[in-house]
């Protein structure tokens, strides 16, 4: 192990250092051999694209993911975080994209909870505790009551309390996770001023964001990673918004999409003026028919919401509708479905199939009015339908009356298509089809979604992975903070344009 | 699932083979025929009252007012009786079928448009009831000499050999065994317990069908309210009181998942006579009373771990546990 060959010699030696980290799950290699190094009194920006192994790193650093492979060293002291508690009692502590807090218990409790002051009688000494905490609240000028409950708390100040915890157990390695996606520009700024300060005491942060802005503002050095790879590192004044982007976003890996010749026909769905009083704004589209139009954007850029709205599930303030140039008003699924839309969610295994029921009638269940007379539903003509679909998909089991969740993962799958197929749609939106599946059942899907384009469906696929958005879209919206940021198709698709587009940064 | 759950079925109909079997070596006047048909018609009460449960706990609720509700509507058909002899018994249980199911809605209402919990609901609603039932009769006994006696006579008007009480349990057990196997409200039952968040994105209202499981529950209490106060002669605040428990514990022993979506009429008739059947044959073959209860009891408990078992071997991952891929 040669710790010097990873940096430029740097002028302090790093708290903390990853060497070769490797973490496998099952189809997946989350983290190959990946290289971190955090200097006291320095901000480290991790920065990747979605799924390259940024909250599996954190995982890491905080013992709740055991890597199965390489070193961490503190201090140049090889050390195993076998639980959160290892990691902290090593002083590295964490504040998540959601602050993992006690919405019940007391500013105090929740700062020190786990090591709170003790009296003579190993009770907690409430009154030390409210004191102490009192006093880390004053150290970064938070005003807030050590005796307030923390439910009653904004989100602004829920992070203030986070990071007053991290200050209690005397952490030197803060990492902080997409810590200003909940936060208005005002608290962005308090935030900053906070990381300063943290910085002047010495502490070794990793910061995560997908705002250059901030990383530009409050780095001094960054690390990039790309599908679980590490990419490179180093100071961040040494250069520009646009290398990053190169580093993020490289070469797309070796993946193979389907050759498709689109056959793209009149507009299927006409979409004009969504709105929601908070998730979106402004959403304007066509589709048209055996056309695959891809969504991108950063996680929270408002894609699902969007799509939930267009299926019914949430409701809209604004929006018109329009399916084969006729207004269909869509408020609850059941209309969507109705109106030809139907909507593949990401949760597959929690929203697709109903495990104790037999295949059939999983397969029928959203087309069950066709297949019944005033509310009574005529056997034959449902078991037509599941056995046409069934086929359709060569599913294999040994009879349609076995529930579904007896079947392998594969086959359970084929059911929720099925399912859905049986509607009949003429539109179908898949959010997030590949999110966590290998790369052999990933080419099924894509093979699959090419399929249903050339028989005519009009797909909608919402994807946050840049190379299956290129390669199998023939048009792509770019969403940005519940707006349209870009429409891009042509030329105009690159893994540099998408990004630009979802980060907001301007043409270099 | 037809398949497991008859097997299922097929478990628990030998178990109370077995136990008629036992019981006729001690006594053998139980299993006459005459018996059985007894102790058929003293369970019907439960045998109602378990379907609609067994619908309700389907859709992932439970309905803990059953018993309340049942004694309410007994009551307010006895004081329609005492108030105006004349009505027929017709127009007596079509009102306690409609009373019934508005109790039942108004659970329904609360647990739909509110979103509160039903246990919480029906524990709430249990209480209600039971007050109502003190209001209005300012705690008094209807008795049966103060019952017409048509209305009395009804429940056990016999035809073809059976109370009408029993033909009663009968034409609930086929009205509902058609609704939950042929209808598509049915179905809807069975796919807001199985998985309500894929039941959502098939465009099935959860809230609504959850609404109508309570309706049905809650009309089918209604009837056994006039059923039972009419049969034993008597209404007044405690009727059936605790009998909520028989009726869940009747579903757990008939296979019934408590977490929803599994379960059917005939698992609910079975076990409303396997408890039936204990019930009545324990006194008649000399065990006390309080050996009676401990027996009940870890039937209840053997019924659950047998259940238990049977959905752990069918338990298969859907899909890999997608959460390292951001």
């Amino acid at each position: 192990m040669t710790p010097e060959s990873l940096t430029p010699p740097s002028p302090v030696a790093p708290v903390l250092r990853l060497d070769r980290i490797t973490k496998t799950f099952p189809g997946v290699k989350a983290l190959n051999e990946v290289e971190l190094a955090l200097y006291p009194g320095q901000v480290t920006a991790l920065v990747g694209e979605n799924g390259a192994g940024k909250s599996t790193l954190v995982k890491i650093l905080t013992g709740i993911y055991q890597p199965d492979g390489g070193a961490i060293t503190v201090d140049g002291t090889p050390v195993r975080f076998r639980a959160a508690q290892d990691a902290a009692d090593h002083g590295i502590t964490a504040i998540h994209q959601e602050t993992v807090l006690f919405d019940d218990l007391s500013v105090a409790e929740n700062i020190f909870l786990g090591h709170a002051p003790k009296s003579r009688f190993g009770l907690i000494d409430t009154s030390a505790q409210r004191h102490m905490a009192a006093e880390i609240l004053r150290g970064i000028g938070a005003e807030i009551d050590p005796d307030a409950r923390l439910r009653d708390l904004g989100i602004a100040s829920k992070h203030l309390v986070a990071i007053s915890r991290a200050l209690s157990i005397d952490a030197r390695v803060v990492i902080m996770d997409e810590p200003t996606a909940a936060l208005s520009h005002k608290e962005i700024h308090e935030l900053y001023d906070l990381v300063e300060q943290l910085k002047a005491q010495g502490k070794a942060i990793l910061f995560i964001s997908h705002k250059f802005d901030e990383i530009f503002r409050i780095a001094d050095r960054y690390t990039v990673f790309r599908d679980g790879q590490f990419v490179a590192e180093g100071r961040i004044d040494e250069i520009t918004e646009g290398d990053l982007v190169k580093m993020m976003v490289g070469r797309s890996v070796d993946q193979i999409f389907p050759k498709r010749a689109p056959q793209i026909g009149e507009t299927v769905l006409q979409v004009t003026g969504y709105d929601h009083p908070t998730e979106f704004e402004d959403i304007n589209f066509t589709l048209n028919k055996g056309e695959i139009l891809g969504f991108y954007g950063l996680v929270g850029a408002g894609r699902s919401e969007f799509m939930q709205a267009l299926f019914g599930i949430t409701k809209p303030s604004k929006g018109v509708t329009k399916i084969d140039g006729k207004i269909r008003v869509i408020r609850s699924p059941a209309e969507a479905v109705n109106a030809g839309i139907v909507y593949v969610p990401e949760d597959r295994g929690q929203q697709g199939a109903i495990r104790p029921m037999p295949i059939f009638q999983n397969v029928t269940l959203p087309s069950l009015a066709r297949t019944s007379r005033n509310g009574f539903i005529r056997l034959a003509e449902e078991f037509a339908l599941a056995r046409e679909f069934t086929q359709r998909l060569d599913l294999r089991a040994a009879s349609l009356d076995t529930p579904v969740g007896n079947l392998s993962g594969g086959n359970q799958q084929k059911v929720v298509i099925a399912k859905w197929l049986a509607t009949q749609p003429k539109v179908i939106i898949l959010d997030e089809p590949t999110k966590g599946i290998d790369i052999g059942s990933k080419a099924a899907v894509h093979d699959f979604m090419a399929e249903l384009a050339a028989q005519g469906l009009a797909v909608i696929m919402v994807s946050s992975e840049i190379p299956e958005v290129l390669g199998m879209s023939d048009r792509v919206i770019v969403m940005r903070e519940g707006r349209i940021a870009a429409e891009l198709e042509g030329d105009d698709l690159t893994p540099e344009t998408l990004v630009r587009h979802a980060a907001g940064i301007a043409e270099a | 699932m037809k398949q497991l759950l008859s097997s299922r079925e097929l478990i628990l109909s030998a178990a109370i083979v077995v136990m008629l079997g036992l019981i006729a070596t001690r006594f053998p006047g139980f299993v006459a025929p005459g018996n059985l048909a007894d102790v058929f018609n003293d369970t019907s009460p439960l045998i109602i009252l378990a379907i609609g449960q067994m619908i309700v706990i389907l859709t992932k609720c439970i309905d803990l007012s059953v018993a309340a509700n049942l004694a309410l509507t007994g009551m307010v058909c006895a004081m329609i009786n005492v108030a105006a002899p004349g009505v027929p018994v017709a127009v007596i249980v079509f009102v306690a079928i409609a009373l019934g199911a508005l109790l039942g809605a108004f659970n329904g209402i609360l647990v739909w448009k509110l979103d509160i919990p039903p246990i919480v609901v029906t524990l709430g609603t249990m209480t209600i009831y039971r007050g109502i039932i003190f209001l209005i009769s300012d705690g008094k006994w209807v008795n049966s000499h103060e019952m017409s006696d048509a209305f009395k006579a009804f429940p056990r008007a016999e035809a073809l050999g059976l109370p009408m009480l029993s033909w009663l349990a009968i034409l609930m057990v086929v009205i509902f065994f058609v609704l939950m196997t042929r209808t598509t409200l049915g179905r809807a039952f069975y796919a807001v317990g199985g998985n309500p968040h894929a039941a959502v994105y098939t465009g099935i209202n959860v809230g609504k069908s959850q609404f109508w499981a309570f309706v049905f529950s809650g009309a089918l209490a209604g009837l056994t309210g006039y059923l039972w106060v009419s049969r034993y002669a008597v209404a007044y605040v405690d009727i059936a009181l605790g009998f909520e428990l028989d009726v869940v514990a009747a579903c757990v022993i008939g296979g019934i998942a408590i977490s929803g979506g599994i379960g059917s009429v005939g698992g609910a008739v079975l076990g409303a006579l396997f408890l039936g059947v204990i019930k009545n044959a324990l006194p008649v073959i000399n065990v006390s009373p309080f050996w009676q209860m401990a027996i009940s009891g870890s039937a209840i408990i053997i019924a659950i771990a047998v259940n238990t078992r049977a959905g752990r071997t069918k338990g298969r991952i859907i899909l890999k546990k997608a959460e390292h891929a951001s």
